[in-house]
């Protein structure tokens, strides 16, 4: 039950791939094109627009699931459409960790703890998930879904991060042994 | 067997009404207030029919029933933290006296472990308090079955009121004080439910939990590290499920989950706190159950579920440790 069964049989995993893009409209939807043919789930994209790399390029972070088998073809389709993959870190991000935040989500500027986790824990998240039923001002809950190298470690950021602004923090029984 | 019982609760009473069914007779019963005493034996539903009417139980002192010619002494008096008073000078007569001791009362085993087991080695009874972990659920004789040294870990839903305000609010979107003032109108937590909702009834079971556990940890190279010889309330991190909102849940159930207060003891590591947990996974228990989860050298794991309180259920777990002092 670590990671998602797929009816044929191969077991999804995150992933994170580096892509320079030529700065050109279009480039980003192109590269991206092979993720979903190869049968990959885009979890999200980083796209720094306002910094180029050396040679002129637009770094592009793109997290993503797919089989190891589905990956391999990804990076390959990818080069073949003639994006350049800097760096395909298969082991990198492959865990996942869930987590409810609770209290003054809102008012504790919920967007900078988010930020903060991405810096501290080297974890990418992939999902938030808000409910403000009491509006801004009041306790709230944020659902979260973080892709990481290693969740014991992430899960001790959390709890720091979390503890930094009065937050409660619920965990999973199991810290990365999850869906 | 000769049974005096110390507390006439409902676990105490329960006892009571039980024992002649399962071949043992009563010869004290006592309150805080009174005690009836009969070496010959007393008629349990008799007694208990009196104290309902108001009446007093017996004409003696409730401290004279620990002279009763009992061999086995139920303590059923409600749980005290810290010297777990007068719990553990009742269980120290019984020992004193060679006599067996039974516990209902979690207090003792919780926060003075070791001192039990130094009354028990001097003493030609025997202790027993299956009764203090999980009600019903046979938790401590299933860990002496697989024996205390393969059981790795062991987590678990041990507070039925807890469980019944969580899973209450996370079947109909209600807040935590409606759902509080429910389960009071029910009966399933107490005018002062402190006690269950801020988890210090579901940690005093698993500090008596990594108590037997760590009896099982053997010495020099099988020891594993970072176990102590025996554990207080004190050594466990607890958190309560007051500060989990509606919306907590509602974001777990979106995402197949939900929220149970879950405890849990691993390597000399006592934890109790809201935990996610698949929705309809094992753990997820609903209403006043209790689930024990084992993780056991060989065998894998275990998961054993029932009634975690209520007075016949958790008599029934204070009959099985009797009927096993037979044996």
């Amino acid at each position: 039950m670590t990671e998602n069964a797929r009816p044929d049989g191969g077991r999804e995993r995150a992933y994170t791939v580096r892509l320079e893009l030529v700065d050109e409209p279009g480039e980003l939807l192109n590269a991206l094109e092979p993720i979903a043919t190869q049968g990959g789930n885009l979890l999200s994209i980083f796209h720094e627009r306002g910094s180029l790399t050396p040679r002129g390029h637009i770094p592009v972070e793109v997290a993503l699931e797919a089989t190891p088998e589905g990956f391999e073809g990804i990076v390959d389709a990818l080069r073949e459409s003639g994006v350049a993959v800097v760096q395909a870190g298969s082991e990198r991000y492959s865990e996942h960790l869930t987590v409810l935040l609770i209290g003054p989500l809102v008012d504790t500027d919920l967007s900078d703890t988010l930020s903060c986790l991405e810096e501290r824990a080297e974890a990418s998240v992939t999902d938030v998930s808000l409910s403000a039923p009491e509006g801004t001002a009041g306790t709230s809950s944020a659902r979260l879904r973080l892709a990481t190298a290693e969740a014991d470690h992430t899960l001790s950021i959390v709890h720091e991060a979390a503890a930094e602004k009065g937050l409660d923090v619920i965990e999973p029984l199991t810290p990365g042994a999850e869906r | 067997m000769k049974l005096g019982i110390i507390g006439a609760g409902a676990v105490g009473s329960a006892v009571a009404r039980l024992a002649p069914e399962y071949g043992h007779s009563v010869v004290a019963l006592a309150d805080s207030e009174s005690a009836a005493i009969d070496p010959d034996g007393l008629d349990p539903e008799a007694l208990l029919a009196r104290k309902e009417d108001g009446e007093a139980l017996g004409e003696s002192d409730p401290d004279e029933a620990l002279d009763a010619p009992y061999d086995v002494l139920v303590e059923a008096t409600p749980t005290t933290l810290g010297d777990a008073e007068p719990g553990f000078s009742h269980i120290r007569r019984a020992l004193e006296g060679d006599r067996h001791a039974v516990l209902a009362n979690k207090g003792p085993v919780a926060e003075r472990y070791e001192e039990v087991r130094t009354l028990e080695t001097g003493s030609r009874g025997q202790v027993r308090f299956e009764a203090t972990v999980a009600g019903a659920i046979p938790a401590l004789s299933t860990i002496a079955d697989l024996g205390a040294g393969n059981v790795t870990a062991i987590r678990g839903v041990l507070n039925g009121t807890a469980n019944f305000i969580l899973s209450r609010m996370a079947a109909e979107g209600l807040g935590y004080e409606h759902v509080l003032a429910e389960a009071q109108d029910l009966g399933v937590a107490e005018a002062d439910p402190s006690f269950d909702v801020q988890g210090t009834d579901a940690a005093l079971k698993c500090v008596i939990l990594a108590n037997v556990l760590a009896e099982g940890n053997g010495d020099g190279d099988t020891a594993e590290v970072g176990v102590r010889e025996s554990y207080t309330l004190a050594d466990a991190t607890v958190e309560g499920i007051e500060h989990v909102p509606p919306s907590a849940l509602e974001l777990a159930a979106e995402d197949g989950r939900t929220i149970r207060l879950i405890g849990e003891v691993s390597t000399g590591s006592i934890r109790v706190g809201p935990r996610l947990v698949p929705e309809h996974g094992t753990l997820a228990v609903t209403g006043t159950q209790n689930i024990l989860q084992l993780e056991a050298r060989h065998a894998g794991r275990l998961n054993i579920s029932g009634r975690g309180a209520g007075g016949p259920e958790t008599a029934t777990a204070v009959l099985a440790d009797i009927s096993r002092l037979e044996a």
